[in-house]
């Protein structure tokens, strides 16, 4: 089973208690945009074979939203962070090069 | 090609079964081709068929990376049905299941199709009328589906507890040429008449990069070295987002892992397949007598071909409430696929923004009962650059609002 460790309430969570809320980092488009931003926004995915930033919410538990860094292949989990943020930050990019060394982002 | 029938294998017995040929060739990759499709799965070979039968299109190679029919199609549980909701989907599973019919004589291999029925189960109100709509739907399309009442699905299945306390049986949409078919037997009989046709399946042979020049395909770049081609079909179901990396474009696809069981085998108790879309769980019993039992698919992207324990846990606590009597059954075998969702449910055939470059692919939890229709419609698509049954499934319906929305419909089915 995969194990999270939510970054707001600290609790290691099972995934029975977590929802998975897709590729994290997405760029927000409004009104105004073409299509084609539109399309990138909703539809459009990286779905890479291995390192994948995605977007979780504590569900079951505090309830809040939270993101991680995971490898799609192995499962191996690189780090959970913040959801305020509009990129990986550094640390994080360190643990995954850190893990996987020929990983470009 | 050695043909097979009853005299062959009369003959064959005779001479203590020393004269069997070898069903397909396994040559090495030709410098190039007209035409190479990755991916030897059901698709990927129907593909390439139909290019030869229906085109004339032979000069053509099959790439796969494992074993023929290693993916998807070797690990699903072979629900054939085509009781789909919108018309370009009716067309294209009832094309798909008409020619399932007529597959084993086509290509001289027992694909063992049986067409035992499919019944959807109705239990909740909402099911009720969603399948309602759908029978009235498929009246339309030409499909024949019937919409039934409790006591009919109790006699087709007599072991099934209607009166379930959470979920009763309120009724479900029956097809009763839809079935089942032996997975691999689709995949080998393919290849067969494939190779049979001067075609090339090459197996253990990746594709590791696509070479373009100036927007246009020109080959591939392979495990077992470089190969030039006019054109290129993308085949491969659940990596279709890794192979549209390295062609330098992106596809509204999310690869999640699916999983299915095996039960011991049974004497024969079931002879319909049962699917039960809002308790997350469908079973069918095989000619081997195992009950073939699969659920839903995991909520995350992976590629680990394995999936969340949980999901298993879920289906077989909603069908031993369904089905009492396989409350003591033991479960063999369990195994997961890597399958590709796209946002609307329905599948992609199409050009994409690489001339020369086709892509069929998004056929996420059900593309089995497809297999022959997606490779007659993608055949076409390749070989005159559109095809009435794949045109309305294009990539670029996601930038239009053009959808073809299966998922209120279909729920988890397969
Ligand atoms: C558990 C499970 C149950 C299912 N149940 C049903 C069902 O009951 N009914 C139904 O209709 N559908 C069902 N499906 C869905 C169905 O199996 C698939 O939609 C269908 O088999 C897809 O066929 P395909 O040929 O597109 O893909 P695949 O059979 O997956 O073939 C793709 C091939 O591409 C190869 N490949 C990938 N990358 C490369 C590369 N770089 N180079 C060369 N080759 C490559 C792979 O090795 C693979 O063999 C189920 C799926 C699963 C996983
Ligand atoms: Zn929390």
């Amino acid at each position: 089973m995969l194990i999270l460790t939510c970054p707001n309430c600290g609790i290691a969570a099972d995934e029975t208690e977590l929802s998975p809320g897709g590729q994290a980092h997405l760029k927000r488009f409004g009104p105004g945009s073409d299509d084609s931003d539109f399309e990138g926004y909703l539809f459009l995915r990286d779905n890479p074979r291995g390192v994948h930033f995605e977007r979780w919410r504590h569900a079951m538990g505090c309830g809040k939203w939270f993101h991680a860094a995971r490898c799609t292949v192995t499962n191996e989990v690189f780090a959970t962070y913040s959801a305020q943020t509009s990129e990986p930050p550094q640390d994080v990019l360190d643990r995954i090069t850190a893990r996987r060394p020929d990983w470009q982002s | 090609m050695q043909r097979y029938s009853v005299f062959a294998v009369a003959r064959e017995a005779l001479r203590f079964h020393k004269g069997w040929q070898r069903a397909w060739r396994s040559p090495a990759p030709k410098k190039r081709y007209d035409a190479i499709i990755v991916g030897a799965g059901g698709h990927g070979l129907a593909t390439a068929y139909w290019l030869g039968r229906n085109h004339g299109i032979r000069n053509v190679a099959i790439l796969e990376k494992g074993w023929l029919g290693g993916g998807n199609t070797g690990r699903n549980t072979t629900i054939i049905r085509s009781n789909y909701l919108q018309d370009p989907s009716a067309a294209i599973y009832e094309k798909s299941r008409s020619l399932y019919e007529t597959m084993s004589q086509d290509l001289n291999y027992n694909v063992m199709f049986s067409p035992r029925g499919v019944i959807m189960l109705a239990q909740t109100h909402h099911e009720v009328r969603g399948y309602q709509r759908t029978a009235h739907a498929n009246a339309l399309q030409g499909v024949t589906t019937e919409f039934i009442g409790p006591d009919r699905v109790k006699k087709l299945v007599p072991i099934i507890n209607i009166h379930g306390p959470r979920y009763p049986v309120l009724g479900g949409l029956w097809q009763a040429r839809g079935g089942t078919a032996r997975h691999d037997a689709v995949a080998w009989g393919y290849a067969r008449a494939c190779s049979d046709m001067g075609m090339d399946v090459i197996q253990q042979c990746e594709v590791t990069a696509i070479r373009r020049d100036g927007g246009r395909v020109t080959g591939v770049a392979t495990t077992k070295g470089d190969i030039a081609c006019d054109k290129l079909g993308l085949v491969v179901a659940g990596h279709s987002g890794v192979l549209a990396d390295m062609a330098g474009f992106r596809l509204p696809i999310e690869s999640v892992a699916l999983q299915a069981l095996v039960s011991e085998p049974i004497k024969p108790c079931m002879d319909v397949v049962v699917m039960a879309n809002t308790v997350h769980g469908y079973m069918s019993q095989s000619d081997k007598g195992e009950m073939v039992i699969g659920g839903g698919a995991d909520g995350y992207n992976n590629y680990t071909q394995r999936g969340s324990f949980h999901h298993i846990e879920e289906t077989v606590r909603a069908l031993v409430e369904t089905f009492p009597m396989i409350s003591r059954l033991k479960m063999l075998r369990q195994w997961g696929g890597i399958v590709d969702m796209t946002g609307d449910r329905s599948p992609i055939l199409s050009k994409t923004p690489v001339d020369g470059i086709f892509v069929n692919c998004g056929w996420g939890t059900g593309g089995f009962k497809a297999i022959p229709g997606s490779g007659w419609a993608m055949a076409e698509l390749m070989a005159k650059g559109t095809s009435p049954l794949a045109d309305p499934f294009s990539m670029f319906r996601f930038r239009e609002g053009r959808f073809i929305d299966e998922s209120v419909a279909a729920g988890v089915a397969h």
